[in-house]
């Protein structure tokens, strides 16, 4: 009766698509996508809001196709596998709030957790950094969990609640086909393209949509989540997640070994920036951000997928957070943290610390 | 009469916190745990297995799953 049915769910699928993940992030920068940056969920919503314009960052707009295979990829699965479950009603503003400083914290140090560990795969130190301030804000996270921190339970809702964000992201992938990228042009219709910088670097639209799919179909089976991999052996000594995250980093360095896109150092990274006590506190915010609302950001994408709605405000939250960020000068760029980074940082680690003490329940 | 927790509606990592709080508290014995998607059902019984205890029984109703775990 205890086994499982789902072959993804076990040792050997967590691992398989972790390993999954990581050869292809980094192939995909051969194929076009920005230095160490083969896949970064937060990054490429921040593309995404550039795109529509909710920032006008010239360098980073960009419609990624694939997040919206991540979250197409894992409706498909839900499906096929009977696991969609419409829900929503478990605090949505809060999840939305922790959404906008997750990206804050994530733009000052200049990635996700997916990205810090594809950064450190290809030898960027300054990685190390942010994946210690990543590990430090989820063990904050993990003693508001322990001292009952908690945003309350979902209801059962109607089946078009879950289906809104995969159809905003079919929107998004209609507009992108309706206005294509024309070379050297800024705007095609109403979307916004980079002609220079990351947001200029991408695999061809059709690849970058399959390998989501892909990774979102794999993810949303295995339940695949860097935030859960820490936060599981912090609070419980479980290695389940952590094994599919240690799959990613091994195999991503093993391929950028391969194809020659391993340099070991601090400066002069792809898309990185020196300053390593922004790059740890952006990450401690993110991170705190992250194991408040229960998911690194690919796998609030992947929830959303199978119809989690709370999980959709979440990724919302984050959208508008990357405009949030680039209007007000909070990202970093290689240069070093924005000029208002640095507040940014504290008032985030705050408004996290203001929802971990006053949401618990006795 | 099983003691149940009720982790339906709630995401991870709370329904395995309340397994283990009350695995931790009765040591051996017989538990229902309510969840309500597929993802809780296997880390609930991931983290009762991990603690030495079986899984019994799973049963699919409206509102999700009820597992029952057990120690001799």
């Amino acid at each position: 009766m205890a086994k499982f049915k789902n072959f993804f769910a076990t040792r050997w699928g967590i691992i398989g698509v972790g390993a999954f993940i990581g050869v292809i992030a980094a192939l995909l920068q051969k194929l076009g996508n920005p230095g160490n940056m083969g896949i970064c969920v937060a990054c490429f919503e921040r593309d995404i809001a550039g795109a529509i314009g909710f920032h006008r960052a010239g360098v980073v707009q960009y419609m990624r196709p694939e997040i919206i295979g991540f979250v197409l990829g894992s409706l498909i699965a839900a499906y096929i596998f009977k696991e969609f479950r419409p829900r929503t009603g478990s605090a949505p503003v809060v999840r939305f709030v922790l959404g906008v400083f997750a990206m804050i914290g994530a733009l000052v140090f200049l990635g996700c957790p997916w990205r810090a560990l594809l950064r450190f795969a290809a030898g960027d130190g300054n990685a190390i950094f942010g994946l210690l301030g990543l590990i430090g804000g989820i063990w904050i996270g993990t003693l508001f969990l322990k001292g009952g921190y908690n945003l309350g339970r979902v209801q059962k809702t109607y089946t078009s609640v879950g289906w809104l964000l995969p159809l905003t992201m079919l929107g998004f992938l209609i507009l992108m086909i309706i206005f294509p990228q024309i070379k050297g042009e800024a705007k095609s219709g109403i979307l916004f393209y980079s002609v220079k910088g990351p947001g200029m670097m991408h695999a061809s639209l059709i690849i970058s949509l399959l390998v989501g799919l892909a990774i979102g179909f794999a993810a949303q089976r295995s339940r695949f989540c860097t935030m859960g991999a820490f936060r599981d052996l912090i609070l419980f000594k479980q290695t389940h997640l952590f094994l599919g995250l240690l799959a990613l980093v091994t195999l991503a360095f093993i391929t950028n070994l391969i194809v020659g896109q391993f340099h070991p150092g601090f400066v002069k990274q792809p898309v990185a920036h020196t300053m390593q006590i922004w790059n740890f506190g952006g990450m401690v915010v993110a991170g705190l951000a992250f194991a408040l609302a229960g998911g690194c950001p690919g796998r609030q994408l992947f929830l959303a997928g199978e119809g989690d709605g709370d999980a959709a405000v979440f990724v919302l939250g984050m959208i508008v957070g990357a405009g949030f960020a680039h209007n007000f000068g909070l990202a970093s760029s290689p240069k070093g943290v924005g000029p208002h980074g640095i507040a940014a940082v504290i008032i985030g680690l705050l408004v996290c610390l203001f929802i971990g003490f006053t949401m618990r329940k006795k | 009469m099983s003691i149940i927790v009720d982790a339906g509606g709630l995401s991870c990592p709370q329904p395995v916190l309340m397994t283990l709080n009350k695995i931790k508290e009765i040591q051996k014995g017989e538990i229902i745990v309510k969840v309500d998607t597929d993802t809780s059902k296997e880390n609930v019984s991931r983290a009762a297995q991990s603690q030495g205890w079986d899984v019994a029984n799973i049963q699919k109703d409206e509102a999700g799953y009820r597992l029952t775990i057990k120690k001799e």
